[in-house]
């Protein structure tokens, strides 16, 4: 697309912007009606009227970028001046007058009597894109991104909306910690970070709880060891034990995907809890008094190691497939007896695998917010204690910041540590020879070990997920009486025929949202991150490196953070999203995406980049390139980013905490609402249901995207899983 | 217009800070098979890449007949290339991958097909339009990337180290069917190899770069026969480049021994001398430069050997009629014909 074309697209765009209402329209469309005055009036009205007379620069600006859109060449210049400006003049007056008129005080001799100003609208958000337009245009007129405006403008589109909706909040919290109310409190921000309330080490000298940060990096690193050594337990089995057992193990890896994370914490409150079955027996039979050990760390722990651990399973499984069996075998030739070999060659290789399993589990930890909510107790980690500080009492959004930033560093840490190892070390264990030697077995000793934890961790998986299927049908599993009942069920999800269908059941609204919820964020996810992927992967411009840090830098931050970091950003003018379902949704494909992004660049890692070249040599542009060749062949991975994002939109529970509403609640809110009232039973129906509805989209769509493999495979030659030109 | 299809003038492409191809200025003549050719890295394939468009130079100016193309991007050129990996589209038919070029240049779906279908049979290809690009032998992919290449009509065709996916047999007969195709045509096409064989066998034209830059440009024979200096004489087949002396129009010294041989016109004195292994023969006795067999090898059709002279070692390819020696035999080299190179030292002439 040539820079002139889409500047004049981008010029209907902002024209069009202009007709619509400036403002966000508080009540939905029925204001309407006042158009155009009121609160639906148009930018040309507001200024004509004098009502907000110092957006003037912006129709000059457009009026620049019109003359530059319509001219015979695209000056460069001009659209630049005209798109930058119009969208730096809109951001910065909607910062400096905000609700309460004049936020800026030191812009008082020039706009001292400026009226409230409410959040953009649809008229604001039009003028935007036109100047992400002429932006774009203008870049591209300079010869930028090859001269095609089209990627121009989706990088420079896709990176405003990584600014805007990723790194903006992140400043947020930052400006939020360093304030107190009203005031510029550095010395605030000291206090918070060093306060006792993170640091504290009472416990070790008295009954107190210890701090905050302690208790998160404690849980965190038994959560990621314990997990770690599960998952090579099981993978040491599955792999060398000589069993038949792995199928089984890697079903099992896929509970923690559709498992809404506080789900599990419920099953081992009915275990465990005071009036727990567990409990209850070892009560009646052995004269065990009850206790609450199950709420703190015990229970947390348990919780999220049951979550963790198929997940360590899953890389240390392919790890040590990768392990070519030759290099044991050499050992052993070289007279290496079994645990020799298995201490200098095999465990060695699994190093960099086993790190990656226990960051896993200990970002995983950090970022956990359901498990800690349900079963911590009197033991706060940072997540919790962040929520309580915007949710709580004591409402002190300065402080929540302040943790925030605390937990960030703690997860930043753990990834540069990582990088910092793994930056030394490279094992290349596939070396794209056929091995055909066979593995080494296990030193029994070793592998007697590893039955001995495995198999009662399946039988207490079992265990726990069996709750979970039987809880939501029996009267009152938190008490023991097992007696069959749809009563749950019917609370949750009644359905009344009087005069067509009423939906009475307690559960319809959270659930209707969150499916709608899903399913609009995850076509969008998937559709953002692959193009990101593709633009990353695949296109030579300056920033790329920068666009791809900001993608994926969302996946490194913990959910709280981004939850408080949203209620703070968009809580108010110029961009107010809260309340709405757009945030929520806005949320979920800004969190999810670098999952996409990252099957993306796998995808097209696959993908031979003549295929695009030769494509671009039979004269097609990019966009057909992309629309014919590329995504066509990309389809595994965007139906794999759509269930991801779907599931995941489903059971994430720690950032939209913070920005569900009366109106627009959610299915795993709603459900930890439930566990805190006490309503055991009707939770774990309702998490049941919520499980069957992931399983069919996960398993279907599995099924979708096999038949489509096999359908293609059926119509001739096996096609190698690489695709390379034309083999 | 100018008999130069395409015109390079001091085109410059770096990747970082390495030169792939380094102030080049060439032109090469429309309806010529040339092709570039050397060792990896030598910018052979950057070059191409550069008259495509799929990369655009940092300095210099690209003529393709006579349009000025050098900002302009691969689709909006008239050019068409074959790639290495041949680059079919996976997930479309032969007849599909055929007609894409043409329906994305805007052209109605059946009018696309019908051109596919009659280029596919002038490849021979008929019936194998509803096959996935993998149900097809490697050669009959070759054959679909060059119709595909074809159908649109190109000013210019590009082909990409065609052959180095085909097994030895069908090389020998794609590179003659490409030749066919090109000369019935009347095609400019440019073709990168390593292989200097296939280029000395399909060229009308071989331009030889290294390090970015074009080390001599000319008929196979031309190369052959006269390289400019010791680094394409023993890349156009091998050589043995030794230091001596030209003592007159026939004869040279070589470690002090005079010897009577057909030379290349070259003024008297010291010279670097390339001589070709099969213009090289042994003799038990008589005139020649003595040398002793270092190691002898049988290869059916010829003998290899390698000969101890004070020279330096020479590397002899002797035909199966001619007299056998074993090693540690005692011999005497003489020499049908010797090549004295310009510019001498290979200190100089490698950068």
């Amino acid at each position: 697309m040539g820079a002139l074309k889409l500047a004049r697209l981008a010029l209907l765009c902002a024209a069009l912007g202009l007709l619509l209402p400036w403002h966000g329209l508080e009540d939905g469309f029925k204001e309407f009606r006042a158009w155009p005055h009121g609160n639906a009036a148009p930018l040309p009205v507001l200024i004509g009227t004098g009502a907000r007379w110092w957006l003037w620069p912006l129709p000059c600006l457009l009026l620049i970028g019109a003359a530059a859109a319509l001219g015979k060449r695209a000056h460069a210049a001009l659209l630049l001046l005209a798109g930058g400006g119009i969208i730096a003049w809109v951001f910065l007056m909607g910062e400096a007058i905000g609700l309460r008129g004049l936020e800026w005080d030191w812009l008082g001799p020039w706009l001292a009597e400026a009226p409230p100003q409410p959040s953009l609208g649809w008229g604001a958000l039009l003028l935007l894109i036109g100047a992400t337009g002429f932006l774009a245009a203008g870049l591209a007129a300079r010869g930028g991104f090859r001269g095609d405006a089209f990627i121009a403008f989706l990088v420079t589109g896709s990176g405003f909306l990584l600014l805007l909706f990723v790194f903006a909040p992140l400043t947020t919290i930052l400006v939020a910690a360093v304030y107190e109310g009203s005031a510029f409190a550095p010395s605030a921000l000291m206090a918070r970070l060093s306060a006792p309330e993170a640091w504290s080490l009472a416990c070790l000298s008295t009954h107190q709880g210890c701090g905050v940060v302690w208790n998160t990096l404690l849980l965190a690193t038994l959560t990621a060891t314990i997990s770690t050594a599960i998952g090579l337990f099981f993978a040491l089995l599955a792999v060398r034990g000589g069993m038949r057992a792995a199928p089984l193990f890697r079903a099992m890896t896929l509970l923690p995907l559709i498992t809404p994370p506080f789900v599990v914490a419920m099953a081992l409150i009915v275990l465990f809890g005071r009036t727990g079955i567990v409990t209850t027996l070892l009560w009646e039979w052995f004269d065990i008094p009850r206790s609450r050990w199950i709420y703190g760390l015990p229970g947390v722990l348990l919780a999220q190691v049951l979550a963790q651990a198929p997940i360590a399973f899953l890389l240390l499984d392919g790890a040590l497939r990768a392990i070519s069996p030759s290099l044991e075998e050499a050992s052993a030739t070289m007279g290496a007896r079994r645990f020799t070999v298995f201490r200098t060659v095999t465990w060695p290789l699994l190093r960099p695998a086993l790190a990656a399993a226990f960051l896993l589990g200990f970002v995983e930890s950090l970022a956990d917010f359901g498990n800690p909510l349900v079963l911590g107790g009197d033991f706060d980690v940072l997540s919790t204690r962040i929520f309580f500080a915007i949710a709580g009492a004591r409402h002190d959004p300065g402080r929540a910041a302040a943790l925030a930033l605390l937990l960030l560093l703690l997860t930043f840490g753990a990834f540069a540590l990582q990088a910092l190892w793994l930056g030394k070390r490279r094992y290349t264990t596939v070396t794209g020879k056929g091995d055909s030697g066979l593995p080494a077995p296990l030193p029994k000793g070793l592998k007697f070990t590893a039955a001995a934890i495995v198999w009662p961790w399946i039988v207490f998986t079992a265990v726990v997920y069996g709750i979970i299927l039987v809880g939501g049908f029996v009267h009152d599993i938190g008490r023991g009486d097992m007696s069959f009942t749809w009563r749950h069920l019917i609370t949750a999800f009644e359905v009344e025929w009087q005069d067509g269908m009423a939906l009475r059941g307690s559960a319809w609204d959270s659930l209707l949202t969150t499916l709608e919820v899903a399913a609009i964020s995850a076509p969008l996810t998937a559709g953002l991150g692959i193009l990101l992927a593709w633009l990353i992967a695949r296109q030579e411009f300056r920033g790329r490196r920068l666009l791809e840090f900001m993608t994926m830098l969302s996946f490194a931050i913990p959910g709280t953070v981004v939850g408080v970091s949203y209620i703070m950003a968009f809580n108010v003018p110029p961009v107010e999203l809260t309340g709405t379902a757009l945030i929520l949704i806005l949320c979920f494909v800004f969190r999810n995406l670098p999952v996409g992004v990252r099957g993306g660049i796998a995808a097209l890692a696959q993908i031979d980049r003549s295929l695009d070249e030769a494509s671009a040599t039979m004269g097609a542009s990019a966009v057909q390139t992309l629309r014919r060749v590329v995504l066509p062949l990309m389809r595994p991975a965007i139906i794999t980013a759509l269930a991801f994002s779907f599931v995941h939109a489903m059971t994430a529970v720690s950032a939209v905490i913070f920005l569900v509403s009366a109106r627009h609640n959610l299915a795993t809110v709603y459900i930890v609402g439930r566990v805190e009232a006490g309503e055991m039973a009707l939770a774990i129906a309702y998490s049941t249901v919520l499980i069957v509805i992931m399983l069919v989209v996960v398993l279907g769509i599995e099924k979708f995207v096999g038949r489509a493999e096999m359908a293609r495979r059926a119509a001739g030659a096996p096609a190698p899983a690489p695709i390379r030109a034309g083999a | 217009m100018t008999a130069n299809a395409i015109i390079f003038d001091k085109v410059t492409k770096s990747f970082g800070t390495v030169h792939a191809v380094d102030e080049v200025s060439l032109a090469f003549p429309r309806g010529a098979l040339v092709t570039l050719l050397g060792p990896s890295g030598c910018g052979k394939t950057t070059t191409l890449r550069l008259i495509a468009g799929l990369e655009l130079p940092n300095a210099g100016s690209i003529m393709i007949e006579g349009r000025d193309v050098t900002r302009l991007a691969a689709a909006e050129r008239r050019i068409a290339m074959v790639f290495q990996s041949y680059a079919l589209f996976p997930h479309m038919n032969v007849l599909e991958n055929v007609a894409y070029g043409l329906v994305v240049q805007g052209a109605r779906k059946a009018a696309a097909e019908a051109d596919a279908l009659a280029m596919l049979k002038t490849l021979g290809l008929e019936g194998l339009g509803q096959r996935l690009p993998s149900e097809l032998s490697g050669g009959q992919q070759q054959r679909v990337a060059v119709a595909r290449a074809l159908v649109l009509r190109p000013q210019v065709l590009l082909f990409d180290e065609p052959l180095s996916n085909l097994d030895a047999r069908l090389r020998r007969q794609v590179r003659e069917d490409i030749r066919d195709l090109q000369k019935r045509l009347g095609l400019t096409v440019v073709y990168v190899t390593h292989d200097q064989q296939e280029a000395l066998a399909v060229s009308d034209l071989v331009c030889v770069m290294r390090a970015g830059k074009i080390a001599q440009m000319g008929t196979p024979r031309e190369l052959y026969d006269e390289p400019a200096d010791a680094f394409i004489a023993d890349f156009m087949g091998e050589a043995n480049v030794l230091e001596g002396e030209v003592l007159g129009p026939q004869y040279i010294s070589l470690a002090g021994v005079a010897l009577e041989t057909r030379l290349r016109p070259h003024p008297p004195g010291a010279a670097l001398l390339a001589i070709r292994p099969e213009a090289v023969s042994l003799h038990g006795e008589g005139a020649g430069l003595p040398g002793t067999i270092k190691r002898a090898a049988f290869l059916g059709q010829t003998h290899e050997y390698e000969v101890v002279t004070p020279a330096g070692q020479i590397f002899v390819v002797a035909p199966a009629g001619a007299a056998v020696f074993l090693t540690g035999d005692d011999v005497r080299c003489r020499f049908d014909r010797v090549i004295p190179l310009r510019g001498a030292p290979m200190a100089q002439t490698t950068r």
